[in-house]
């Protein structure tokens, strides 16, 4: 089968392509189940080395091919041809800035994940048996959701709230703050739900839902803010997620 | 030349590498962390099933029967001292991991949850024990989020995206590394008085692998050419249960849950192979026997692929016939197999709720690695001399716990108890030791080989080469070999490298992300290793663990319990390997207990 694929390219050290402009590929063998990430690959590989793009795991688990792909964000690795059909147009996440083709800088993305206290806190000592700290199985699924993001950005940089205010911390970040809000071993909620209550924290998600068909790991990502919302107006965690 | 200077560089942002920055911080040190990839992006991330421990949550456990299921595992050329450290400091480290705030699946009365696996036992054998502790199916994903959170946690200094090239030793001593910069193409030096080198495996020098893109053995070439041994490369471990064709892990967890594998007969055939414990096996003996079976005619559709199967309605037939109370159901797999039914939904169309999964072996984890004793420091002989500052743990490293083949969960294991011990030494030894000077002009090799390839305007683009490599070692370096095949790799990898050096094609001329130039390199990373490789697989004469020779089927202990020493020699243009295989086999636990000797090894 026949694949045309139309990317976006970007290339700040050469003349005349350091304005992004579209080029097309065509490539021919292709078979249905043939991830996207491989159809590029063999673009870079077979047809132009300069194809910039990150790439690792190459299933699913690392996080680093999110790109825009027919207009939709999704993990090359994770979009089969039979898909996205015979006509493929790939360009970088939006609401980052491109460095090259299909990498954009994620330090914002990552500072803004940083702001909201991504660790585990509880300064009580452990039990004295030397043994871990208990928690039950009920206690353990209410944040079992959020605990499967891999910090691919495809949520934030589908957001519109993100594009238009790169200030507002995004969905990831909040994702990853609600794994530990409602983490019953952990005491830093409260630290936590007060970051997310100023001017750019959770309040600026306009539940507009493009954050949760992005995600690559079906992280109920709305569903999560609108939790940690919940937990601000209650000034608690307690009692905002049953089981 | 922008230089930094730190007490300990870190490479690699895997488990080893954020548990030992962890540790060498809290320790005191000034250490950076120096990664090619976003930490998040390691390979860490992907293991699956659960990390061993005998914490005896379900059933009873004891350390020494995870150090005895180790070292038999390890077709007795694991080093017994260090299987024992392995099991032991397996407890304190995942109730740490547990402490750290890692969210592990729980029992009914909120402990850590343990699943069975393949080669953990009780009581010396004698049945299968739940050791794996885990987070559903993605419980390297929990590990390495928590540790990269409490490295922010800890204020770890991270340097993202800069790709490390080099080593620099002066008189024998570590001095720091080199390291490319993506975003700008420049190089870095790091002025350190330790290095420690985490950065895994190089599962792609085989064509059908579970190992990422990235896992091209950076760390261990670069040590190679600067003079490290490599122990045991040999002994490179093929997973029993890769999806066909594409290699992509499908846990032992899912026979730990009771799943088993079937030839096209519907035959549960590791029945045959391993009469007590069958498909939970050691994955070498599974790998055979999945080969054995294709070859027989036995493989679906007469493919090289078995099924393997959790439907409810297989697993709980076999566990009623084997009077077995366990049951499971649909609700139960989804449960505590996610990741694993998402990927054959989404890659095969297969949901193994209602279907059996298509597995080939894949090309999985190199047990062996550059030389290190139990506290990470590298060893440059059979004397077990440590080469001042330079450290390694993780994959990458060959303790060696893992002997000729790795249990399941034990490279996680592996990574925290080693990754540990290592930032704690690191801590101890910069404490007193000096900033060894940086020699003149240390970048100027690497940088004169990052120009040659950037340069390079020849023929041949590095995929072909790339691929060609990952043919060959499949079909002449994997699960069976013989002295014609792996002759037949020495010669055809020369050629290769030959290649390589007079006829590679680099297009991209750039300093910025330029990732054409990056593969390029790491190709040359993966031809080195492949070739230490073949060349240790043709010098022993004996089957082994993973190391499976069909013209030498037996083990011999005799002349065989001694681990493999590969030295570079000669110029990088034309380098040869002298072998060195006077180092023995740490035989301490069976001077003390004779169900250590080395035996026969069934299942």
């Amino acid at each position: 089968m026949q694949v045309t694929f139309r990317i976006r390219r970007y290339n700040p050290e050469v003349a005349g392509k350091d304005k992004p402009y579209w080029q097309e590929f065509t490539l021919d063998d292709v078979e249905p189940t043939d991830r996207v990430l491989e159809l590029l690959h063999r673009i870079k590989w077979e047809q132009d080395g300069t194809l910039a793009l990150r790439r690792s795991c190459a299933h699913g688990v690392c996080g680093s091919d999110a790109m825009r792909i027919n207009g939709v964000n999704r993990l090359a690795c994770k979009v089969l041809m039979k898909d996205v059909g015979t006509k493929i147009q790939v360009e970088p996440i939006l609401g980052l800035p491109v460095l090259k083709d299909l990498i954009v800088d994620m330090e914002p993305f990552f500072e803004h994940y940083r702001s909201v206290m991504p660790y585990f806190v509880n300064d009580d000592p452990p039990p004295a048996d030397g043994r871990e700290r208990l928690q039950s199985q009920e206690d353990r699924e209410k944040f079992d959701d959020t605990t499967k993001c891999i910090l691919c950005a495809c949520c934030t940089t589908s957001c519109p709230s993100f594009w238009a205010n790169g200030e507002y911390v995004g969905p990831a970040a909040i994702v990853q703050a609600h794994r530990f809000i409602f983490d019953t071993r952990d005491q830093a909620a409260k630290e936590r739900l007060d970051i997310l209550s100023a001017p750019n924290g959770v309040w600026r998600c306009r539940t507009i839902f493009n954050c949760t068909p992005a995600c690559p790991r079906e992280i109920e990502v709305t569903r999560a803010l609108g939790e940690v919302k919940l937990a601000i107006r209650k000034g608690s965690p307690e009692g905002v997620i049953k089981v | 030349m922008p230089t930094h200077q730190f007490d300990a560089i870190i490479v690699g942002a895997g488990g080893a590498g954020l548990m030992a920055a962890l540790y060498a911080s809290k320790g005191g040190a000034n250490v950076a962390v120096v990664s090619k990839l976003y930490p998040t992006r390691s390979h860490t991330g992907a293991a699956q099933g659960g990390i061993g421990a005998a914490l005896g949550n379900l059933e009873e456990d004891k350390p020494i029967w995870h150090a005895y299921d180790t070292v038999k595992g390890g077709d007795y050329l694991a080093d017994q001292n260090a299987a024992m450290v392995l099991a032991e400091n397996a407890i304190d480290a995942v109730i740490e991991l547990e402490h750290m705030g890692l969210p592990f699946d729980r029992t009914p009365d909120g402990r850590i949850s343990q699943r069975r696996f393949g080669g953990h036992t009780s009581n010396f054998g004698e049945k299968a024990v739940p050791r794996a502790c885990h987070a559903a199916d993605r419980t390297g994903h929990m590990i390495l989020q928590t540790l990269y959170q409490q490295c922010i946690k800890q204020q770890v200094r991270f340097f993202d995206e800069f790709h490390v090239v080099d080593l620099i030793m002066n008189d024998g001593k570590t001095a720091g590394v080199i390291a490319v910069e993506l975003s700008t193409g420049q190089l870095h030096v790091f002025h350190a008085k330790a290095v420690m080198f985490a950065t895994g495996g190089w599962g792609r020098v085989w064509s059908v692998t579970s190992n990422a893109h990235s896992l091209t053995g950076d760390g261990a070439a670069i040590a190679l050419r600067r003079g490290i041994p490599m122990q045991d490369m040999e002994f490179f471990q093929f997973h029993p249960t890769g999806i066909y064709k594409m290699g992509i892990l499908i846990t032992e967890g899912v026979r730990g849950e009771g799943g088993v594998l079937l030839n096209r007969h519907g035959e549960r055939f590791m029945e045959k192979y391993a009469p007590n414990i069958k498909d939970l096996a050691s994955r070498d003996v599974v790998s055979r026997a999945i080969y054995l079976e294709v070859r027989e005619g036995n493989g679906i559709n007469g493919k090289p692929y078995v099924y393997l199967d959790i439907r409810p309605e297989t697993v709980n037939r076999y566990f009623a016939e084997a009077g077995d109370s366990r049951r499971i159901d649909r609700e139960y797999v989804e449960k505590k197999l996610p990741d694993i039914l998402d990927f054959c939904r989404t890659y095969l169309g297969v949901d193994p709720v209602k279907e059996p999964m298509p597995v080939q072996p894949t090309a999985h984890y190199a047990m062996g690695g550059i030389p290190t004793n139990v506290n990470a420091e590298v060893v440059i002989d059979a004397d077990w001399t440590v080469a001042p500052g330079l450290y390694a743990a993780g994959e990458v490293a060959c303790v060696s716990v893992h002997g000729a083949n790795r249990l399941g969960t034990n490279s996680l294991v592996d990574l925290i108890v080693f990754g540990r011990r290592g930032g704690m030494a690191i801590a101890d030894y910069v404490k007193q030791a000096d900033f060894v000077p940086l020699p003149d002009n240390p970048t100027a090799e690497i940088e004169a080989e990052l120009e040659r390839l950037r340069n390079s305007k020849g023929k041949t683009k590095p995929y072909e080469i790339r691929q060609q490599m990952q043919e060959l070692m499949m079909a002449n370096v994997g699960v069976f070999r013989t002295e014609e095949l792996l002759q037949g790799a020495v010669d055809g990898l020369k050629e290769l490298r030959e290649r390589y050096r007079t006829d590679l094609i680099v297009e991209d001329g750039g300093m910025q992300f330029n990732t054409d130039l990056l593969e390029a390199w790491e190709l040359g990373c993966m031809l080195d290793l492949a070739e230490v490789t073949a060349l240790s697989a043709l010098n022993r004469k004996e089957s082994r663990g993973a190391h499976s020779r069909e013209d030498y089927k037996q083990r011999d202990d005799e002349n065989w319990m001694v681990h493999t020493l590969a030295y570079r020699e000669g110029s990088d243009d034309d380098p040869s390997y002298r072998l060195d295989t006077s180092k023995k086999v740490d035989l301490s636990l069976a001077e003390e207990d004779e169900r250590f000797k080395p035996k026969e090894r069934v299942y």
